[in-house]
């Protein structure tokens, strides 16, 4: 139990403070380098959720697939490669109290809900019995029986996604 | 381990995340800020799905799931948004985009 | 045949398929695949109109109060499910408006035992039907609700078949000459199959869902059909009319689905929900919001008041596929789905009992309104989309009065006459290059005697002249309306049937009499042309007499489960109401004789008698209801509110950030000059008003910029949140 809440501090602060870089730092690749940061330890707290597939698909599709295209992007539009002073707008303050005040609510919110309320422990579970209650397989499962018509509605939303961003993307 | 460390987590997050969209002038960095706003939803979904039990546990992953991959199609059109804007500009400065200007 | 009636579609279905990827390497582009896949589709609708004719009646129905009981037939597809609903009926069996229909169930066999024919059944006070054969397979399943999709297959939709698919062989035929070279000729075949398939998917479906399928797919196919040479702008802006149009009447359909959906117990399947309805199963509101919804779909499909104006701009659309939309398929679907749904609109309307009901009403006003319209149309194909405007109102009014068979019928028999006239007008224009009667056509039927003969027959099949095929239909339609207590129905049809007779007498004086207008040598088209016209010359005479007295073989045919439970009543053929009408045709037509070819007519009418005038613009302007659509409702969105507010923003943006008094005295003389003129005055006045008021708090938002907006949106939904936390 230690162990887990040391590593959730860990983590959680990794993602906090790389999170926070991504959304103030002057240059555009670092913010997504810091960007795979934050992905990468919010897939490590999937695994201490005992969501193993999802951090799988994490690390997969955001890191190899998302960041990439991010990448392309930069490298497309031409941004300008280190420091650049302008990548903020004059509304920033806005912002930053708009945010701080959304956090101050969904705090005040989430700790009257949930207050010590604890995640159910696992720690008496063989690692077969959770396997089966919440691994993969059960997640396929899940998806193939009872979510089957809005995962091939999803496939066809991606479907029309690419077809989008051809027909967007594409020279005359 | 509380519920509330990995909600707070996606509050953080999100309020990041919002501070992002609304700060950042280039329209890819509002894309990734964007991305950190999923990832807050992904980990309330894990988090709260864990809580109510192993079937829940398995809905939430299933969402997390859904969500990634709408995640991965948003991306793909909103670069090629951004392309076209930069094509069409020179620039992909979202404050000079202002057509819906009354 | 019978049960696998998904074969017709699919084949249609296939067709477009091979025509889109394999068609432009054959050597006629596509259209010999089009034509032997509707081919294929119309022998295998003829095979399942045999079986229909050879099934042995062994399915007993009762009226919803009869007996109840209820014998599913040995082997019957549908066993135990209309059992459990066929009680529900007895329970609530002392409600007076049941006892109406049950008395007239009663008529019904009393007329039957008249009939002579019958007599032995009329005993039993029931008479086996053939049952309908139904087929099911389960698509999905979600909530724990199984969504079924399958065909069914009765009367109606064999009927239907066949019409359907010879028509669309006739149109496919017609096609290879009339579109020869055309840019997109391959692309028309195909999506003249689509269209085709979408109509063949409606008519054999088992379930509302499926058939909405259907019904979406023609909507697609006829914006692309319409829109066929969307170069020009007029033909695309028809083709979104087109479209437009029929999905304002389609988010009834939609909802009057949802509705029917909980109404009827969470179910699509038609034959379920007929008998809910039927039984009073249903709570009456539901019935009759879901039955309005509906109606609604079914005004904008089958263009009838006051969402009939997209059809007549249809007409920009290739001749075929005018011939296509007006005949078989298209605007006939919505006719086909009140007969289909007919328990559901029997019962929430109270069509039994006489009087007047809304599908009634609506269907009376197309008949009228649209005959007048036919009177002042220069071009022969709005004269004959009018004229369809006009018998689809006979379609609906036959249903709204309760004379199904005769609506079905009128369906069926006004498929060969106006599929007739339609392909008529494009052989003319064919020749002549234009489809305007007054400037371009007259004394045709020395150039194209085929054409003439044929034009001739289908035009006084439509006036209803005895014995042609509109005559028996038009007639029954008048006769069920007079019989069921809607006289006041009968009279307007005898009005429309009046009309109608003198439209077309023009039509056919302007096109084929007179001296010829034109320029050039029209000549006789190629027998891909003339052939179709004479096949549907020969059903234009012969199909009434399919349900002629003492024949009536189209009324047994088509009975169903829904009808006879329903104790919709069935009348004879009579002597005297046949005689009435026909002299009201013979009347017309001497009239029509007189005014157009004889020139009695007082010229000048228009120019000198103000009444006539205001008469004549307001038919040549159709009423003005397109300028209703588009001058103020679209107008008042377009034109009042969004420049409104550009105005006020574009005022404060430049800085003139003038006193309240002076803005408001300005924007009242902007509304006053601008909205004033180009949009009604009235409520839009307090829309301008309003939108200043509004302007002010507005003018500091309105900067385009999304990430400002964006800064509202968060901050908003977090005050709402807190709102919420602390007050709720």
């Amino acid at each position: 139990m230690i162990a887990q809440n040391i590593a959730f501090t860990i983590l959680a602060a990794v993602a906090t403070l790389a999170a926070v870089r991504v959304v103030t730092t002057r240059n555009v690749v670092h913010a997504a380098l810091y960007l795979v940061m934050v992905l990468a330890s919010v897939g490590a707290l999937y695994v201490l959720l005992v969501a193993e597939f999802v951090a799988a698909v994490q690390i997969l599709i955001y890191i190899g697939a998302i960041v990439v295209l991010f990448l392309f992007g930069i490298m497309l539009t031409r941004a300008t490669i280190g420091a650049d002073a302008g990548l903020d707008n004059d509304q920033r303050w806005i912002a930053a109290v708009t945010g701080l005040f959304l956090l101050g609510v969904l705090t005040f919110v989430l700790v009257d809900a949930f207050g010590d309320d604890r995640l159910p422990s696992l720690e008496n579970m063989s690692r077969e019995a959770l396997t089966a209650e919440r691994g993969t397989g059960a997640v396929g499962d899940a998806i193939f029986s009872t979510y089957l018509v809005p995962f091939e509605v999803v496939s066809v939303l991606l479907l029309a996604a690419l077809v989008g961003a051809i027909v967007l993307a594409r020279r005359e | 381990m509380l519920v509330n460390q990995f909600l707070l987590l996606g509050a953080v997050l999100f309020c990041v995340g919002v501070y992002g969209v609304l700060a950042r002038r280039n329209g890819v960095l509002v894309l990734m800020s964007i991305e950190l706003i999923l990832n807050a939803v992904n980990i309330n979904l894990l988090a709260l799905g864990s809580l109510q039990g192993p079937q829940a546990a398995v809905v939430g992953q299933v969402f997390a799931l859904f969500v990634i991959t709408i995640a991965a199609a948003e991306v793909g059109v909103g670069l090629a948004i951004v392309l076209l804007i930069y094509r069409n500009r020179h620039s992909v400065d979202l404050d000079e985009v202002d057509l819906m200007k009354g | 045949m019978l049960e696998n009636a998904w074969i017709i579609p699919a084949i249609t279905f296939a067709s477009f398929w091979l025509i889109l990827f394999l068609g432009k390497r054959l050597p006629k582009h596509g259209a010999e695949i089009g034509i032997a896949a509707v081919g294929a589709a119309f022998v295998l609708s003829c095979v399942a109109v045999a079986q229909w004719i050879d099934r042995p009646a062994t399915e007993m129905v009762t009226a919803a109060t009869g007996a109840g009981e209820e014998h599913g037939g040995a082997g019957e597809e549908h066993g135990a499910e209309p059992e459990e609903h066929g009680g529900a009926g007895e329970e609530h069996g002392a409600k007076p408006e049941q006892e109406a229909g049950h008395a007239l169930g009663q008529v019904r066999i009393l007329a039957a035992e008249a009939d002579g024919e019958h007599g032995e059944e009329a005993e039993h006070e029931v008479e086996p039907i053939r049952a309908a054969v139904e087929r099911n397979v389960t698509w999905f399943s979600i909530g724990g609700i199984d969504v079924t999709v399958g065909t069914a297959v009765d009367g109606l939709t064999v009927v239907m078949l066949f019409t359907v698919t010879m028509i669309s062989l006739l149109v496919h035929v017609f096609s290879t000459n009339y579109m020869h070279g055309d840019v997109r000729f391959t692309y028309f075949f195909a999506a003249l199959s689509l269209f085709t398939t979408g109509m063949l998917l409606l008519v054999v479906s088992s379930s509302t869902l499926q058939a909405l399928f259907g019904w979406e797919l023609m909507a697609v196919c006829s914006f692309m059909l319409i829109g066929h040479w969307w170069e020009k702008k007029e033909n695309s802006n028809a083709a979104m009319k087109a479209f437009l149009t029929t999905r304002t009447g389609d988010v009834g359909l939609l909802v009057g689905i949802v509705t029917l959906f909980f109404a009827a117990g969470q179910t699509f399947d038609i034959a379920r929900i007929n008998e809910a309805a039927l039984s009073r199963g249903v709570p009456q509101t539901a019935l009759v919001v879901g039955a309005a919804a509906l109606l609604i779909g079914v005004i904008g499909k089958s263009a009838q008041f006051p969402l009939h104006t997209w059809l007549p701009d249809a007409m920009a659309g290739p001749t075929p596929v005018s011939a296509l939309i007006h005949a078989a398929t298209m605007v006939v679907a919505g006719v086909y789905l009140v007969a289909r749904l007919y328990g559901v609109f029997w019962s929430a309307f109270d069509i039994g009992a006489g009087g007047a009901n809304p599908v009634a009403i609506v269907g009376g006003i197309t008949i009228l309104i649209a005959a007048a319209l036919a009177f002042v149309q220069r071009d022969i194909k709005k004269v004959l989309a009018y004229s369809t405007v006009s018998q689809l109102g006979y379609m609906v009014m036959a249903l709204g009065v309760g004379a199904w068979t005769a609506g079905i019928f009128h369906l069926f028999t006004h498929a060969f006459f106006k599929g007739l006239l339609f392909l008529g007008a494009g052989s003319v224009s064919h020749a002549v290059h234009s489809f305007d009667m007054k400037a371009d056509m007259g004394g045709l039927r020395k150039y194209m005697p085929t054409t003439f003969a044929t034009f001739l027959i289908g035009s006084l099949a439509l006036a209803g002249l005895p014995p042609l095929a509109g005559f028996w239909s038009k007639d029954e339609i008048l006769l069920g309306a007079a019989e069921n207590g809607y006289r006041f129905f009968e009279v307007l049809g005898l009005v429309g049937a009046f009309m109608t007779a003198a439209y077309m007498t023009r039509c056919v004086y302007l096109t084929f009499f007179g001296e010829y207008r034109g320029h050039g040598h029209p000549h006789e088209s190629p027998p891909a042309i003339t052939v179709p016209l004479a096949v549907l010359a020969v059903f234009s005479v012969g199909a009434g007499f399919l349900n002629a007295p003492g024949f009536e073989l189209f009324g047994t045919l088509t009975e169903n489960r829904v009808y006879l439970r329903a104790g919709v009543p069935h009348h004879p053929f009579e002597v005297f109401p046949a005689v009435v009408s026909t002299v009201v045709v013979l009347a017309a037509l001497a009239l029509g004789y007189l005014l157009f070819f004889q020139r009695r007519l007082p010229r000048g009418v228009t120019s000198r008698n103000p009444a006539a005038r205001a008469g004549y613009g307001l038919l040549v302007n159709k009423y003005y209801l397109d300028h209703l659509y588009t001058g103020v409702i679209v107008g008042s969105v377009k034109g009042a509110i969004a420049r409104g507010a550009y105005w006020i923003n574009q005022k404060v943006i430049d800085g003139v950030v003038n006193g309240i008094g002076i803005a408001s005295k300005r924007a009242g003389g902007w509304v006053y000059r601008h909205v004033d003129q180009e949009v009604v005055d009235g409520a839009v006045n307090g829309a301008g008003f309003g939108a200043e008021g509004f302007g002010g708090i507005l003018r500091t938002i309105q900067t385009g910029r999304v990430q400002q907006y964006g800064a509202l949106l968060f901050g908003a939904t977090a005050v709402l949140a807190l709102g919420l936390v602390i007050f709720v």
